[in-house]
């Protein structure tokens, strides 16, 4: 019965059929996505009026952990990448002699790039993976469903807290690590070009534009709601006990760093039109 | 209108294609302890999920208080769940909130008690527990009979009109299980609650229950009180009061086509 042909036959039918299935998954994540959104952000402005309230002090303790917990770590990394700009942009521009102009490509790139970025994917696996984990193992305790039937929205409860708190802290975050990142280039442009720090500050606030400081906040913005997002559906999206919560935390750090440096670029493009 | 404080009509569900539920339909009367037994796979969680209004069923209707539990409004909804306490398995206490905070949690979410009623009121639902002087710790420094007269507390805070217990006694030493029971008996003395109660514990369900569901694969094999039950001729509940196992099948066709795997 079985001729050569079948077997080609079903194996693509197989293939289509995968494709088929993980192209209707990924539409339903990204419709599930954006109407988690929908609700998070309509329980923050209508809450009250439901009698159901986005808390301030669940909003200031989710802030805590995701914002100033990570200055530390934000601000060595930042100081890190700042000099390794420095170091690559005077051993770039020495070819051409123009070593002088260092600053330009320091201020910008940190500013627009690499400040937001390094944020955003610090914040995604210590903060975005904490949250999938989290609502992972709420999940299959029944705290989710225990939270629903006490009539208590576990979107309001738990997500618009970790939303609001993001979109505030991911850009604070990001302004601080242009600073750091600014004065720890400005450290090693000054002793290895022999300029005073003073000269060197005085051309960053030249350079630099508002223009130029909102292109890298606003991108922190959406960075901060795409790694919410990713967290929450791949925590509420548990099934499998702890090893589904290891599963779908890894998903979620890669899915969101992936989602981060894709938006950047597509954000860059745009903009910069 | 009927006066029964649950009533189910019908309800058939499905996971995938796998019926789980098939045609079932019962009701609860205020003040009466349901206990819904049945052997592992045999439809109790799902049921339970349903009478929640965590799962939506393929065709058939949930009341609870007069509330369509599938079909009615958000606010609607909001004001039956003030209204209907559920005791999880695992106790299913928030981890990050220690155990006072989670018996004040529905407190405070629904109602407009200030801090010092609030603190009075889970005291006292620890106490009716018997877990008075806990509400400091958190959930994970608690053991497993703890959490669950914890759990209970919480589903009381509100002085619901319907409790559902899911698998009060399991995983408990006989000790204190027996005080979940009596625990469960004075609720329904003191407040009148209608409660149901799934297990699949025997002692416990001859001790408490006014009336007995067994349900069997997705079906309703008897619904009556407990000494009926007890009575019954039918051989699957014997098998089930008797802890007998299922007599092997006697197939040996069946067996080895099990054995090769569906490939074949």
């Amino acid at each position: 019965m079985d001729r050569p042909g079948d077997f080609r036959v079903n194996a693509v039918q197989r293939i289509l059929e995968r494709v088929g299935r993980a192209t209707v998954g990924a539409v339903a994540e990204f419709g599930y996505a954006a109407s988690l959104l929908g609700e998070a952000v309509f329980w923050l402005v209508m809450g009250r009026q439901r009698g159901q309230p986005v808390r301030l002090a669940a909003i200031v303790a989710q802030a805590v952990e995701i914002g100033i917990n990570a200055v530390p770590i934000i601000t060595t990394l930042s100081a890190t990448i700042g000099v390794m700009l420095a170091i690559q942009g005077i051993y770039t521009l020495r070819t051409f002699g123009a070593e002088t102009r260092v600053t330009v490509g320091i201020a910008l790139s940190s500013v627009r790039e690499f400040s937001p970025l390094i944020t955003g994917i610090l914040v995604a696996g210590r903060s975005g993976s904490a949250l999938a984990a989290r609502l992972g193992t709420m999940r299959i305790n029944q705290e989710i469903d225990s939270l629903t039937v006490m009539g208590i929205s576990p979107v309001r409860f738990l997500v618009t807290p970790a939303l609001v708190a993001m979109t505030v802290m991911v850009p604070l975050l990001t302004l601080w690590a242009d600073l750091v990142a600014l004065f720890a280039a400005g450290l090693y442009v000054s002793a290895d070009l022999e300029i005073s720090l003073a000269a060197y500050t005085d051309e960053v606030i030249n350079l630099l534009k508002v223009n130029d400081l909102m292109h890298g906040l606003s991108k922190a913005a959406i960075f901060a709601v795409l790694v919410t997002l990713v967290g929450v559906l791949n925590g509420s999206s548990v099934t499998g006990g702890a090893e589904g919560v290891g599963r779908m935390t890894t998903r979620s750090v890669v899915q969101a760093i992936s989602a981060i440096i894709v938006t950047d670029m597509i954000f860059a493009f745009a903009v910069t039109r | 209108m009927s006066r029964a404080a649950i009533q189910i009509e019908r309800l058939n569900t499905h996971y995938g294609d796998r019926q789980v539920l098939k045609d079932v339909s019962l009701e609860v009367q205020p003040g009466e302890i349901l206990a819904v037994m049945g052997g592992s796979g045999s439809g109790k969680s799902t049921l339970l999920n349903h009478l929640l209004g965590l799962l939506r069923p393929s065709s058939g209707r949930v009341r609870i208080l007069g509330t369509d539990v599938h079909s009615a409004g958000f606010a609607e909804l909001q004001r039956l769940r003030t209204k209907i306490g559920v005791a999880f398995q695992g106790g299913a206490l928030m981890s990050s909130l220690s155990v006072g905070e989670n018996i004040a949690l529905p407190l405070r979410e629904h109602t407009d008690l200030d801090e010092t009623t609030i603190g009075i009121v889970t005291r006292m639902k620890l106490e009716v527990v018997s877990l008075s002087g806990f509400e400091h710790l958190m959930p994970a420094e608690l053991s497993g009979g703890m959490i669950k007269r914890a759990a209970f507390a919480r589903a009381i805070a509100m002085d619901p009109r319907v409790l559902f217990c899911d698998e009060p006694s399991a995983g408990l030493d006989p000790v204190v299980a027996a005080s979940i029971d009596n625990l469960i008996l004075r609720l329904r003395d003191a407040m009148g609650m209608s409660i149901v109660v799934v297990t699949h514990d025997l002692e416990s369900t001859f001790k408490i229950a006014d009336r007995i569901c067994v349900l069997d694969q997705g079906e309703v094999l008897a619904l009556d009180s407990v000494e009926a039950i007890r009575q019954s001729p039918n051989v699957r509940i014997q098998n089930l009061l008797n802890r007998r196992t299922e007599d092997a099948e006697i197939d040996p066709d069946a067996y080895l086509r099990r054995l090769m795997g569906p490939n074949r």
